[in-house]
């Protein structure tokens, strides 16, 4: 065989690339003063805003994972309940064998990971629809074998063991540190994978998947990567909903309204955006508080939402900012900035152009 | 030794024969083109050559290295590039961002590199100065552009265009064909289908007509257009045999 390297001669000459339209600093100012804000936050604050909170924090790990899998990578999951069940499972696992459960979270979010691996081989045999449809049996399918173990409560449930040393207002604390630390972790990890090499895989397979693959992007093993990283997102969402409830009961840990939750908050935050989601759960909170002493019409108006939403902004809310102001605060994309290169090469195509005559008379 | 060569490669879909044991070479630095109707088993055939379809039989080598076991990206990843007949953007990615995952991925370039080969490819493409364009806007010359530019970007030797001309005016036709009469000259293994034959006049040296999954002609362009051959295949064997009826 030929050591021959390709060589084909590119022309090559000076090209630079921004990833953002204003400097890191504000980045990590920024995200430093939330950093602060939130962790502080359970002395100053209400314990009911801490509590609300909680459940946030819950619903924005779910959400980025959620955007992460379907609207990056373009796996339209409506199971991913199951992961938020079996992570809460796990938990209480590792709790009844007498681990403390805030120890226990990256076990639980470890176990949802490997289970996740070879779930990965009869999933990926599918496609849209089918892939959707076959990620709702693998979740029911997990229910079905939770309740078949005694050990965890079967099908009533069994409380969270390991808090009781714990008054209701350090849980309440602890919880809600806990949900907020895991909730920093995945969205601050979710803006470095999709800064890194594999984002630019994401969006090409979630675009196009033949061309992905004919352009050397390894699609198999990023989609495999990644769904098994979203079921430790997941998993971790359960761990700390154990946690929080902290009965754990397979009707609540394998709700299909999580999934419901999930697409919901993406959906009118704006899909294939870090930020879009966690728009959408600060939406879908004001409204549930707004709301919640209407009884059902709360259900009937966020619905009512969704589809505004759907039809007026398929890019949900985060994407009509960014579309109307060129803004983001989380930038993934690469922007070509050598202006002066531009120019030139414009400079050069009007000098190669012929005369108008001539293109008006072929034409 | 050759760069590409294929040996009695045959693949079928149910009773539709879209290759049947096909068997030729290329040599590094010639560009062939490849005409047939329709149907007759061209893009199967880049198929077959690139790994988006599995030959039933037969054996394809590239480089010496067998290509049997490898996935399309391992395929990119040796040199094999590839443009499709109806253009594949990624519509939702900047065309800088198309040509910057074929760099990092097909080419496994890093870093600044990445971007370098990328704008590069456009440069080479005449896309430069829409690299910030979402790639979802372009036209039709620009998609084949950017298709163009993605292959290019994946540093191939071996540059396999499928219908690169089609669909385009005469005037974006001869754009065209000079960015891969330029290619061609810095040395890039090319092969080409095309319906538009003068553009493949004007850039190959070796031509191969298809019909029903097999190599009917194989030369010199303008004595494989001449053969009784093709003008069977193009014309029909009733005509051929009447020529005055035309």
């Amino acid at each position: 065989m030929s050591d021959a390297t390709p060589t084909l001669p590119l022309a090559r000459g000076g090209v630079s690339v921004e990833r953002s339209s204003f400097s890191p600093i504000y980045t990590l100012v920024g995200t430093l003063i939330i950093a602060v804000f939130f962790t502080a936050a359970p002395w100053i604050l209400p314990a009911s805003w801490v509590s609300i909170l909680s459940n946030f924090f819950i619903l924005v790990i779910m959400a980025t994972m959620w955007n992460l899998l379907a609207g990056y990578a373009g796996m339209v999951s409506i199971g991913q309940q199951g992961f938020v069940g079996l992570g809460a499972y796990a938990m209480l696992y590792f709790a009844i064998k007498g681990m403390n459960p805030f120890v226990a979270i990256p076990f639980a979010i470890v176990t949802c990971a490997i289970l996740a691996y070879p779930i990965t081989y009869l999933l990926f045999r599918l496609r849209g629809g089918y892939f959707a449809v076959a990620t709702w049996v693998v979740a029911d399918s997990a229910m079905l074998i939770i309740l078949s173990i005694a050990l965890l409560g079967g099908g009533t449930g069994r409380y969270l063991p390991g808090l009781s040393n714990l008054s209701p207002s350090q849980l309440n604390h602890y919880t809600y540190l806990a949900t907020w630390v895991v909730a920093f972790v995945v969205v601050v990890a979710t803006y470095f994978i999709l800064r890194s090499r594999l984002g630019l895989v994401l969006s090409s397979m979630r675009d196009n998947e033949t061309a992905a693959r004919s352009a050397g992007a390894k699609v198999t093993s990023t989609r495999r990567l990644i769904y098994v990283i979203a079921a430790a997102g997941c998993g971790a969402a359960g761990a700390v909903l154990a946690i929080s409830q902290p009965f754990v009961q397979p009707g609540n840990a394998f709700n299909l309204n999580w999934a419901a939750e999930m697409l919901f908050v993406s959906m009118i935050g704006g899909l294939g955006t870090i930020e879009g989601p966690i728009l959408g759960c600060v939406i879908y909170f004001v409204l549930q508080q707004s709301l919640q002493n209407y009884g059902a019409w709360y259900l009937i108006i966020f619905g009512t939402v969704a589809v505004i939403i759907a039809i007026w902004q398929p890019r949900g809310l985060w994407g009509a900012i960014r579309d109307r102001f060129h803004f983001e605060l989380l930038p993934v994309g690469y922007r070509v900035r050598d202006k002066v290169r531009v120019k030139k090469v414009k400079k050069q195509k009007r000098s190669e152009t012929p005369p108008a005559s001539v293109v008006t008379t072929s034409e | 030794m050759p760069l590409l060569q294929l040996e009695g490669v045959s693949k079928r879909f149910g009773r539709v024969v879209v290759a049947d044991e096909i068997t030729f070479q290329l040599e590094e630095g010639t560009s062939t083109g490849v005409v047939g109707p329709n149907g007759a088993g061209k893009t199967s055939l880049f198929g077959i050559i690139s790994g988006d379809t599995k030959q039933d039989d037969g054996s394809v080598h590239f480089d010496g290295r067998s290509l049997g076991s490898l996935t399309a990206p391992a395929r990119c990843r040796l040199g094999v590039g590839r443009t499709y007949q109806i253009p594949q953007p990624f519509e939702h990615m900047t065309v800088f961002e198309n040509a910057l995952l074929a760099a990092q991925q097909g080419a496994r370039e890093h870093g600044h590199e990445s971007y370098e080969l990328a704008y590069a490819s456009l440069e080479r493409s005449g896309l430069a100065e829409l690299a910030n364009s979402p790639a979802g806007s372009l036209g039709l010359l620009q998609r084949k552009r950017l298709e163009l530019a993605r292959a290019l970007a994946t540093k191939p030797r071996l540059l396999l265009l499928d219908e690169i001309a089609g669909g385009l005016t005469d005037l974006e036709v001869v754009e065209l064909t000079s960015v891969i009469r330029e290619l061609q000259q810095d040395g890039l293994t090319i092969l080409w289908i095309e319906h538009v034959v003068r553009a493949l006049l004007s850039t190959v040296d070796r031509l191969l007509c298809l019909a029903n999954g097999e190599i009917v002609a194989d030369g010199e362009p303008r004595q494989v257009l001449a053969s009784e051959a093709v003008r069977r295949v193009y014309l029909g064997g009733a005509i051929i045999n009447e020529p005055t009826a035309i």
